[in-house]
């Protein structure tokens, strides 16, 4: 394991997007060819109408709000890691910010994508927009769905802002080293970009408010999205305990799917120098930590029901707990809580491979604690008349799976465009000498806010 | 002349290259320093450090408040509907979109004075040499004075491995 320094970082970093292998065009071409497949089947949703996924009275959601949770759950690994660390000024996350924030960005973008999808006519989405309708459609400015359209919008732009700020100077590195029209794209995303000592203040001075500012607006964004279940008078919905819930699983995935992603960078793009065993194990330890914590919330949230004894609740209950759902409940928790256990609890499988596998399983787990948490409550709510079965269909599946593939097709693109590693950090952790580093920039205590 | 400068391989040469521009008779402001990360280890990496961006992230939060307040009443009490005994205008619900425009308002108020304060985008000719992003530190004067061009320069080039040059 080496540290490189100086020119050998530009060389490394820019190695992706000054060169280009046919493994990127395969994996673009293969991925694409999903998502293309997926957008034909939306397509085919909207001629044929909405009658072709299994959606029907009165499970009303399935695979798409599934998904939809399951995204915006996924978007919380980076920018809400990336803020932390970066408040807490933690060394190790240098080359783990940006592999992260990139997550949150297209995880956002493809959950917002769902609200629309679900639309059997999404041609006329901007109805989704909580504005005074002349056409007698009042909306309800105090419904939850409004408080997810600025929510969601809100953390989406700080994400990307949050993303795009610290690339500017990564892009000036990126205009000097190249030519022709490279350098002229390059040379405008860098805003002209020089490198002066107020350039760099103020750049830093913004990062610490956006991640001060980003942090409560992530834990709003899903505890929001929780409120859109427990707002609602359904069977095992109506929680005090949702909103921290729905926080810590959303976390939980995030570190899952950073993750997964560190590690097919690392292996692709060859960055071993950059990203560490103890990189990995660091978020490890987080991603077994939020394990044990969703651990709690789960047992919480069944403990409580099970001793409320209420009829309407109880059905839901053994609905997951040994009826129909049964075998997906304890895949879920097998996936979510013993395997995390097993693998990231005990230091000998705590290795970027073992790490990998439990990412996998919490991944399924939770899209799978996102399902069980809609189709059972909403297809036995509290009286006879709307019972109802939910049988996923094709359409729906390829459209999941598309999302799946959009994800990594975005991020194979960015990482072709972009610097995946933030290339001005890494070097800003290097220290001439330890007697030339002032106290106040030591790396592992609080940094200092210069409020 | 329309600039000297030189170019160093590491920060304590061009912390002695600052010096020495001190010493010359050049003001803070008057140097001009790149360099390809922060420079945060050396005295001439904190120039130019004190900003009120704080405060006008605080007031782009304000501003952000006030806009929630007055799109929350105005859309709700000139579209009244009333749903179950809740109040037209209830404070419960609105206080999560007040909260997440006050935070949109401190992000993009902080977003838009990195821009202005930190001279972005740059516009017109400005000093610079893409030796600044492979690692070299650049200290230099911008339309210095003709006659003082001689001393800056020798000043320049005191410092280990300095790389002097004129445009």
């Amino acid at each position: 394991m080496t540290h490189p320094t100086g020119d050998r970082i530009n060389q490394d970093l820019l190695r992706p997007l000054l060169q280009t292998s046919w493994r990127f065009y395969l994996l673009v071409a293969l991925f694409g060819g999903v998502v293309l497949l997926a957008l034909g089947m939306w397509f085919r949703q909207m001629y044929l109408g909405f009658g072709v996924s299994g959606i029907s009275w009165p499970v009303y959601w399935g695979f798409y709000v599934t998904s939809f949770v399951f995204w915006i759950g996924i978007s919380h690994a980076g920018t809400l890691i990336s803020a932390i660390l970066r408040l807490v000024n933690a060394a190790w996350r240098r080359p783990v910010t940006r592999c992260a924030e990139v997550i949150t960005a297209f995880a956002l973008m493809i959950g917002a994508m769902f609200p629309i999808i679900h639309l059997g006519r999404p041609w006329l989405a901007f109805w989704l927009a909580p504005y005074p309708s002349e056409r007698l459609i009042w909306p309800n400015f105090r419904s939850p769905l409004v408080w997810d359209f600025f929510a969601i919008n809100t953390y989406l732009t700080g994400s990307v802002l949050f993303l795009f700020l610290p690339m500017i100077p990564d892009f000036a590195v990126v205009r000097d080293k190249s030519t022709g029209l490279r350098r002229k794209i390059y040379g405008a995303l860098s805003f002209g970009w020089r490198g002066t000592t107020k350039q760099w203040h103020r750049l830093e001075t913004a990062m610490q408010i956006m991640a001060i500012a980003i942090v409560p607006v992530a834990v709003s964004v899903h505890t929001i999205v929780s409120f859109d279940f427990s707002m609602a008078p359904v069977p095992m919905w109506q929680s005090t305990i949702f909103g921290p819930y729905f926080v810590a699983g959303a976390i939980f995935s995030g570190i899952a799917g950073l993750i997964i992603a560190m590690a097919v960078l690392r292996k692709f793009l060859h960055l071993e120098d950059y990203l560490h065993p103890v990189h990995f194990e660091n978020l490890a330890k987080l991603m077994l930590v939020m394990g044990l914590l969703w651990g709690y919330f789960v047992f919480n949230e069944r403990l409580v029901t099970y001793y409320g004894n209420g009829p309407g609740e109880m059905a839901v209950f053994w609905r997951t707990q040994r009826e129909s759902f049964a075998p997906l409940y304890w895949t879920m928790v097998v996936c979510n809580f013993v395997l995390p256990l097993v693998i990231l609890g005990i230091k000998r499988f705590r290795t970027i491979t073992g790490a990998v596998i439990a990412s996998f399983g919490v991944l399924i787990g939770m899209w799978l604690e996102r399902f069980l948490i809609i189709v059972p409550s909403l297809g036995h709510k509290y009286l006879p008349y709307s019972y109802g079965v939910y049988r996923p269909q094709p359409t729906e599946i390829v459209i999941a799976a598309g999302t799946f593939a959009a994800m990594v097709l975005l991020y194979v693109l960015f990482a072709k465009f972009v610097p995946i590693i933030s290339i001005w950090e890494l070097k800003a952790g290097e220290h001439p000498s330890p007697e030339l580093l002032p106290t106040a920039l030591e790396e592992h205590p609080l940094g200092k806010l210069h409020l | 002349v329309r600039a000297v400068y030189a170019l160093y391989p590491n920060g304590q040469s061009a912390q002695e290259g600052v010096n020495r521009l001190r010493s010359a008779g050049l003001a803070d402001r008057d140097i001009t320093i790149l360099s390809g990360q922060p420079m945060e280890d050396y005295e001439f990496g904190h120039i130019d450090r004190r900003s009120y961006m704080w405060w006008l992230a605080c007031g782009g939060g304000l501003v952000g408040m006030a806009t929630a307040f007055f799109l929350t009443w105005i859309t709700e009490t000139s579209w009244p509907i009333n749903v179950g005994a809740l109040p037209v205008y209830a404070w419960w619900p609105n206080l999560i979109i007040i909260f997440e425009l006050t935070m949109l308002g401190a992000i993009l108020t902080t977003v838009v004075s990195l821009l202005i304060t930190g001279g972005l985008p740059g516009r017109g000719e400005k000093l610079y040499d893409p030796e600044v992003t492979s690692g070299k530190i650049l200290v230099g004067v911008e339309n210095p004075d003709a006659a003082s061009v001689d001393a800056y320069e020798k000043a320049l080039s005191a410092p280990p491995g300095a790389v002097v040059k004129k445009l």
